[in-house]
């Protein structure tokens, strides 16, 4: 394994860490436009108020660990989805400030305009980060000088679209699933009621854009069966797809949190392993693709930003651990919180 | 209209606007980290009511600091595409290790400070008040590592149609970045200590909070007092020596030196017009500013005559910019001294007027950080990376002047709007008071 593959796969653990975490909250955020009582919507916001900042910065994080270890991807996929990603960032900044500003003036109608805001800026990026993970599947149109060729509408395609519908729903059902583990009675209750339908939902999206991916990418299959690794993923993909309902009627919450964090890491693993060692397929012509070794910084960088990586990573995962032990247990509203 | 010039409007209004929230968020936690150390060893409440209130005002400005501060993480690469290709190797580095090593842990530990009081031990607490400091200022750090990187390259080599890096720790301690760093993070620690002691005052002139006001005022005008004399002395006088010794022309075009002289003077004073570049109604210092810069009164300083035309930043707007900062630091130690004497007087709490500028004082900072922050980028030009890569070069080729103008319309009424609101939230909770902070009750 070289410092090209570990790289690769240091972004997917990001990528997988940012859907993971951010996706409970983009999924509550996202429930948050059904709630029906004030106080079902101050649980929904404290149920991630104090780790909703940390989540997203999995995002930010990834943004740089691609500036730094594969700068051509950063360049040319940034700029070629210009009008997509300022539209994914304005809907981020309405949901970062919504759950600050909604509880700072005592009136309905400035309430249920962050309350949109925080709905919208949820819905918007859970759907459209999906659409954005779709046209990297399907390829983007690229040149021979690794530039960007297509426009604002070669993004909005069925595909991607499906694949854009398909995160949303698994982000949904990662937040109703997070949201029943957080909260108990009457709202949880309700929050139980939409886990069977969402995840019927995404059973039945994820297999229409399997068979969607053989018609339209057919190069990320080939070759799959025969790795042992594909294997490994999907069998572990298919128990905690299965698990989620098994644990949900137990009523073990926190397991079945966790099997969708599972299903989650690997739907997303099986991607990426699907690409590799292409970062970007090229549409069309693929001997245009962006790859781990045309798209990536030098081996003093990728071997630098690993001994960073290595160094930061173990004390950001066990102070994240402890801040997640400090809020763990059913949301309460306290003096504190929003 | 031209894309370059829209590219550069973009970046400049989108940092600009960010730029108003980091500087008091830094200051405002280091702050904080006083007060909570003060609460933790005295157990005064006041202290915990203090701590309440401005951790309330830090969450507001930190949720738009972020906001405002994920757009920043792409623009390199929607904006800046031939750039990001050309500095990647060496200028993503800094940003990822910003994200590993500082935003984790600040909005970590924000969430902790100001939700888990009631949760976690007051050692911890006060530990998690420190990381968010820690944190912000580390954030600091990379982020100024990166544009030093721009303002004096080091550690890397010309290869394969890309600056790659050669040594990492040269990169990072690059000629201009610990002075360049130090300066920005004393000007963040000013702007908190002028929002705390406005807000203070304000009290005082209403005679309201008044116990709160005296102990947050008698902290502020201590912290900002220090802050504001290390501004000018050391850090202004160095990193202007700096500027002077790694950057000869964005040194001439920031004093107004157009031609060349032995004994250069210092100028305090002056109307700058462009072409031909002069000054007008002069007050200058002979000789001062070839013995700041070089130790010697009769040093000889290149004047900007000596560069090629098209290697000179524009002139005006950095001599301009450059010289309100000055006025303006100059202003803040002014004000602290007064505020600090009359303290120590027993004066300042009956001194309405002292009150008075020191409440409408608060946005000034804020605009010195601005006007420094112009001085740098501007003075930079025509260069992204000094002598390396011209700006010209650096924007993306993909994106029309179309794309970037629908932006430039988009973050310009969403920065509108959260600015105003900002603002008006502000005004607001400081009308509210310390008092209102507890009495939030659980809506049913």
């Amino acid at each position: 394994m070289d410092l090209n593959m570990i790289w690769f796969l240091l972004v997917a653990v990001l990528l997988i860490g940012y859907a993971i975490l951010d996706g409970f909250d983009l999924g509550v955020g996202v429930l948050h436009l059904f709630a029906r009582s004030e106080q079902e919507r101050r649980f929904h916001i404290n149920a991630i108020g104090p780790v909703w900042d940390g989540n997203e910065v999995w995002l930010l994080t990834a943004g740089g660990a691609l500036f730094a270890a594969f700068p051509i991807v950063y360049a040319t996929v940034f700029s070629g989805f210009y009008i997509a990603l300022m539209l994914l960032l304005t809907a981020l900044i309405f949901r970062a400030v919504s759950m600050e500003f909604r509880g700072k003036v005592d009136s309905p109608r400035w309430r249920r305009l962050w309350d949109w805001a925080f709905g919208m800026g949820s819905l918007l990026p859970a759907l459209l980060l999906g659409v954005a993970f779709g046209n990297i599947l399907r390829g983007i149109p690229l040149d021979g000088d690794h530039n960007f060729t297509g426009s604002f509408f070669t993004l909005l395609n069925p595909y991607a679209l499906l694949i854009g519908v398909l995160s949303l729903v698994l982000f949904t059902m990662h937040g109703a699933l997070y949201l029943s583990m957080k909260t108990e009675g009457e709202l949880k209750a309700r929050v139980g009621g939409w886990i069977s339908p969402l995840w019927i939902a995404m059973v039945a999206l994820y297999v229409l854009a399997t068979v969607a991916t053989l018609f339209v990418s057919p190069f990320l299959l080939s070759g799959m069966t025969g790795n042992p690794l594909f294997w490994i993923l999907f069998v572990l993909l298919l128990g905690s797809v299965l698990s989620i309902p098994v644990a949900v009627k137990a009523g073990k919450e926190g397991r079945a949190f966790l099997a969708s964090s599972l299903t989650i890491a690997c739907m997303i693993g099986l991607s990426a392993f699907s690409m590799f060692p292409r970062l970007v397929p090229a549409l069309g012509d693929l001997t245009y693709s962006l790859t781990i070794y045309n798209a990536s910084s030098s081996q003093r960088t990728l071997s630098t930003m690993l001994v960073i990586a290595l160094i930061g990573m173990p004390l950001v995962i066990a102070y994240t651990i402890f801040i997640y032990r400090a809020f763990k247990g059913k949301v309460s509203i306290t003096p504190d919180s929003y | 209209m031209d894309a370059l010039l829209l590219a550069r409007l973009q970046f400049a209004m989108t940092i600009g606007f960010h730029f108003l929230f980091p500087p008091l968020t830094i200051g405002l936690a280091w702050l904080l980290v006083v007060v909570e150390t003060l609460g933790w060893r005295t157990r005064e409440e006041i202290y915990t009511q203090i701590g309440i209130f401005f951790g309330k005002v830090l969450g507001l400005t930190f949720a738009v600091g972020v906001a405002t501060g994920i757009v920043m993480e792409f623009q390199f690469g929607t904006n800046w595409a031939q750039y990001s290709k050309f500095v990647g190797d060496i200028f993503g580095a800094p940003l990822a290790a910003e994200g590993i090593f500082a935003f984790f842990l600040e909005s970590g530990f924000l969430g902790l400070y100001l939700f888990g009081r009631h949760r976690v031990s007051r050692g911890v607490h006060w530990f998690s008040a420190l990381m968010v400091a820690l944190g912000s200022t580390i954030s600091a750090f990379w982020i100024l590592v990166a544009n030093s990187w721009q303002q004096t390259p080091s550690g890397f080599v010309l290869r394969n149609g890309r600056a790659e890096m050669t040594s990492f720790a040269d990169a990072v301690f690059n000629p201009s970045m610990w002075i360049r760093f130090l300066h920005t993070f004393d000007a963040a620690l000013i702007s908190g200590a002028f929002l705390m002691a406005g807000i203070a005052a304000y009290y005082l002139l209403r005679n309201r909070e008044v116990a709160f006001a005296k102990t947050a005022m008698r902290i502020a005008v201590v912290f900002g007092l220090v802050t504001s004399v290390l501004e000018l002395i050391p850090l202004g006088h160095e990193h202007t020596r700096q500027v002077a010794h790694t950057q000869p022309e964005k040194f001439a075009a920031i004093e107004g030196l157009y031609t060349t002289q032995e004994g250069a003077p210092l100028v305090f004073f002056a109307i700058p017009t462009t072409k031909p570049p002069q000054l007008h109604g002069t007050l200058e210092i002979p000789g001062l500013l070839s013995w700041m810069a070089f130790g010697d009164p009769q040093a000889t300083i290149k004047g900007i005559n000596e560069f090629p035309a098209d290697e000179i930043p524009p002139l005006w707007l950095t001599f301009v910019s450059f010289h309100n900062m000055v006025v303006l630091g100059l202003l803040f130690i002014l004000l602290m001294l007064l505020a600090a004497f009359t303290l120590w007087r027993g004066t300042l709490w009956s001194n309405r007027r002292l009150l008075k500028a020191l409440l409408w004082s608060i946005p000034l900072p804020l605009a010195a950080c601005q006007l420094g922050w112009i001085t740098a980028e501007v003075g930079r030009q025509p260069w992204i990376v000094y002598r390396l890569l011209r700006t010209s070069e650096a924007a993306s080729i993909t994106v029309s002047a179309g794309e970037i103008l629908f932006s430039i319309i988009l973050f310009g009424v969403v920065y509108l709007f959260l600015g105003t609101l900002y603002v008006y939230l502000l005004v607001k909770k400081v009308k509210q008071g310390p008092a209102s902070v507890h009495g939030k009750e659980v809506l049913a």
